[in-house]
């Protein structure tokens, strides 16, 4: 028996390249939880590294003033409070206290989580289908032009239905737009990743000229604005924790955490799953396999369009309220998908704790929660980029990662020898 | 002669008959926007749109004649000339005469072309030699800025644009590293590789400048001057290409020159054909001797180098600053333009210098509203994107890449 864990398929000829899928399969196989684990570390490790090396300070102790910016040290302050049980005016003994700073914090943190798990979702499906979506930013803007649009029709609905139907519509445009993509990689074979880039720009300009100065959707209210007019009260997402007033945690997180399990469901439960899978392990075994290849291009293209979608609305709906052009020109949400749905290896749970990380790096980065005196906020961001760029980087080395599980191989602990 | 040779002969009159009603139509396209534009400025609305379904028409008889290519640029040609003529009719005959400098338009042009000329040459070394070089964006992005850095440090533009360029050719180095021997998904490590050129170039821009910006000093790439240019006869001639060409930028030129040069270089030199057998046939190239990993290192190194000036030309030939993520994207256009010219530098230079009219475009059309608050100029901004859309969509014919583009290869 060989030790040797080959890299992914068994490949038939020697020509045959592993699609990313397939790839992706075998280092779910190989590493478990451990090559995430190690990819963040070393992709720190470098961040460390640079912050030393330009700024001579501690790399630590800034690491420090960035965690406890992101709240979640607030787990770490165990007393004994109470919180309030809803609809009653009963109280129940809790260990936290859920009005402290780093509860603040946290809720911060959870509301950018928010959209990061349904953009690192749209990465992720599309990379199960062996496709590579870079147009996250792009849908997601369609996404909020839409949501904000439809949160400014239809006042006075009754809240719920509202919500509902502002998502639906935010829902489907992310996947229209995504689906543009899908379409010409199913019917003409134009490569996702060019088009989906070109489209994030053309929805970039569009949205600059809705919301931008004298376009339609500007508000006639503030002409030295460019900024739409406030979505209606009707379709403001409830607030169940902290502060309305002080930007509170919206019900978004649950249903970005609904949306998790809808990918599982999907994709390991369905038909649809079954094939966009075997797709994206390899595309003319499935065609032989009588599975229709451009049909499920097309399908996980709007699919992935939907979940970014819906990311642009909840953020709209649940704390932006309005859409400026500042934030039209600025979104990077899509790519830091990107490094969500590789660094948690394309499964539900794994993109969770993935996009807590990078939620949790954005939040402490920022401007209100960085200390200046410590380290400079625009560092912070940026230094939040070349981490992720590490992070895909080092996602994408199958070498580094198949020598890392060779030498665990060799370690005494090794549970069971696969293959 | 044999009758199969007849046939032949027969075969290759008639694509040929169709070749050229696919080019006239092109120009037909070309000619119902020209119409509307000044000196003519046409103002009924029929002409322009007869002349516009003529080259529709020309595109469909020529598209179903086999001519794909030609055809189907006739029909996006046709369309783009209808809408663009209708687009134009809406603002005032003197806007559009501040707008349409032909001279002007063209030396924008050519300015907007040479960023994407330099990082699509640079594209064709990468991908000829089998490696997808999604990172040229990044890449373009580490010359803009370091190539701005080093002038501002060294004082010298030369050291600047050197810099830039060394600056390139090592993230291009990384991605080498791991698209060649770590054998990585090559388009996933471009993407990180892009990441990172934002993350680092944003990162030592703060850390280096901070608010204030950069330096409004910087020792800028200089302009040519060519003053006989207006001497050429006749008068309007010589007038136009000294507008147009008498006062470029340095590295335009530069753009100009590297043209021909990379041709020789890819299509008649020894180094050239074995670029291409590395990226067609690796196995077949090794077997006979040469080394697929050198030639790919040194491909994606060059590629990433050349990238580089286009960024060196963005910051320190065009604006003479540094903004944060100033390419927008260029990168992705270039290798667009390489995909639309079919992995051949004189087919990408004529999709950059199309890339490059339409940002040029793009930028002077927001004066062609009557009314400072009229937002729909805004909108011209995309052409260049939807461009690039239609062009790697293969609406206008298929491009046949390098067999083994994408492939990692493991040596034996």
């Amino acid at each position: 028996m060989s030790e040797k864990a080959t890299p992914p398929p068994p490949a038939s000829s020697p020509e045959t390249i592993p699609s990313v899928a397939a790839r992706l399969a075998f280092y779910q196989r190989a590493g478990g939880i451990i090559t995430p684990l190690l990819t963040a570390v070393v992709a720190f490790f470098i961040g460390g590294l640079v912050i030393l090396v330009t700024t001579h300070k501690n790399p630590l102790s800034t690491y420090r003033a960035i965690f406890d910016g992101t709240g979640l040290n607030w787990f770490f302050h165990v007393g004994s409070d109470s919180i309030g049980i809803p609809f009653t005016d009963s109280r129940l003994w809790f260990p936290w206290d859920t009005g402290s700073v780093a509860a603040n914090n946290l809720q911060q943190t959870l509301i950018i989580v928010t959209p990061l798990i349904l953009t690192g979702l749209a990465v992720a499906f599309a990379f199960r289908c062996g496709l590579f979506n870079i147009g996250g930013n792009g849908q997601f803007t369609v996404g909020a032009v839409v949501g904000v649009q439809f949160g400014i029709w239809f006042a006075g609905m009754p809240r719920p239905l509202h919500i509902v139907l502002v998502m639906a519509a935010a829902t489907v445009a992310g996947a229209l737009w995504a689906g543009i993509a899908g379409l010409l990689k199913a019917t003409v074979g134009a490569h996702e990743v060019i088009t989906t880039i070109m489209l994030n720009w053309i929805a970039l300009w569009i949205g600059s000229y809705l919301v931008g100065f004298g376009g339609p959707m500007q508000d006639p209210r503030q002409i030295s604005a460019p900024v739409t007019r406030p979505i209606a009260e009707s379709s403001h997402l409830p607030i169940f924790w902290g502060n309305p007033l002080l930007q509170g945690l919206h019900i978004g997180i649950l249903i970005a955490f609904g949306a998790l399990v809808v990918y599982w469901i999907v994709l390991n439960r369905t038909t649809l799953g079954y094939q966009v899978r075997a797709v994206g392990f390899n595309a003319e075994a499935a065609r032989y396999g009588g599975i229709s290849v451009p049909r499920n291009y097309f399908l996980a293209m709007a699919i992935s369009g939907a979940f970014a979608g819906l990311a642009g609305s909840i953020d709209i709906l649940g704390w932006e309220y309005n859409l400026d052009l500042t934030e039209v020109q600025s979104v990077q949400i899509g790519f830091i998908g990107i490094a969500v749905a590789l660094l948690g290896r394309n499964s539900a749970i794994g993109i969770f704790f993935s996009s807590l990380l990078f939620g949790a790096l954005l939040t402490g980065t920022s401007t209100r929660n960085l200390d200046p005196s410590i380290f400079q906020p625009e560092l912070a961001s940026n230094l939040t980029r070349i981490i992720q760029g590490l992070v895909v980087l080092f996602v994408g080395a199958d070498l580094l990662i198949l020598y890392l599980w060779q030498v665990r191989g060799k370690l005494p602990f090794r549970r069971r020898g696969e293959r | 002669m044999t009758a199969g040779a007849e046939a032949v002969q027969r075969v290759a009159e008639r694509v040929s008959s169709a070749r050229a009603v696919g080019i006239l139509g092109i120009g037909l396209g070309a000619l119902a926007f020209w119409l509307a534009l000044p000196p003519e400025t046409v103002r009924t609305t029929p002409v322009p749109v007869a002349i516009g379904i003529l080259a529709i028409g020309a595109g469909i008889w020529s598209f179903s004649r086999g001519e794909r290519k030609v055809g189907g640029g006739a029909v996006v040609s046709g369309l783009i000339g209808i809408g663009g003529a209708f687009l134009v009719m809406r603002a005032t005959p003197s806007n559009l005469g501040d707008v349409f400098v032909w001279s002007t338009l063209a030396a924008a042009t050519l300015r907007f072309a040479t960023p994407l000329t330099f990082a699509a040459i640079g594209g064709m070394f990468s991908e000829r030699s089998g490696v997808v070089n999604i990172g040229l964006e990044g890449m373009m992005l580490m010359g803009a800025f370091f190539g701005v850095y080093g002038a501002d440090k060294a004082g010298s533009w030369v050291a600047g644009v050197a810099i830039g360029m060394a600056a390139g050719g090592l993230l291009a180095l990384v991605h080498a590293f791991f698209a060649i021997h770590l054998r990585a998904d090559q388009i996933v490590s471009g993407t990180a590789v892009n990441f990172l050129a934002l993350g680092i170039t944003g990162y030592v821009y703060n850390d280096v400048y901070g608010n204030e910006g950069t330096p409004n000093d910087l020792p800028a790439v200089p302009d040519v001057n060519i003053g006989w240019l207006d001497k050429i006869p006749p008068h309007g001639l010589g007038q136009f290409l000294a507008e147009a060409f008498g006062s470029l930028n340095l590295m335009v030129w530069l753009a100009l020159l590297l043209l021909p040069v990379a041709y020789v270089v890819m299509f008649k030199t020894t180094v050239g054909l074995r670029i291409r057998s590395v990226g067609e046939h690796p196995r077949a190239a090794e077997t006979v001797g040469i080394s697929v990993y050198r030639i790919r290192y040194a491909s994606v190194t060059l590629s990433g180098v050349l990238a580089a000036m286009g960024g060196v030309f963005l910051s320190l030939g065009f604006v003479n600053s540094f903004t944060e993520n100033m390419t927008a994207g260029r990168g992705f256009i270039a290798l667009a333009a390489l995909i639309f010219g079919s992995w051949r530098p004189f087919g990408a230079f004529a999709a950059c210098v199309l890339f490059g009219f339409s940002s040029a475009l793009a930028q002077r059309l927001p004066d062609l509203s009557t009314s400072q608050s009229a937002a729909w100029p805004v909108l011209f901004q995309t052409l260049p994107y939807i461009l690039t859309l239609i062009a790697v969509a293969g609406v206008i014919g298929r491009s046949i890449p390098p067999a083994a583009v994408g492939r990692p290869y493991k040596k034996q």
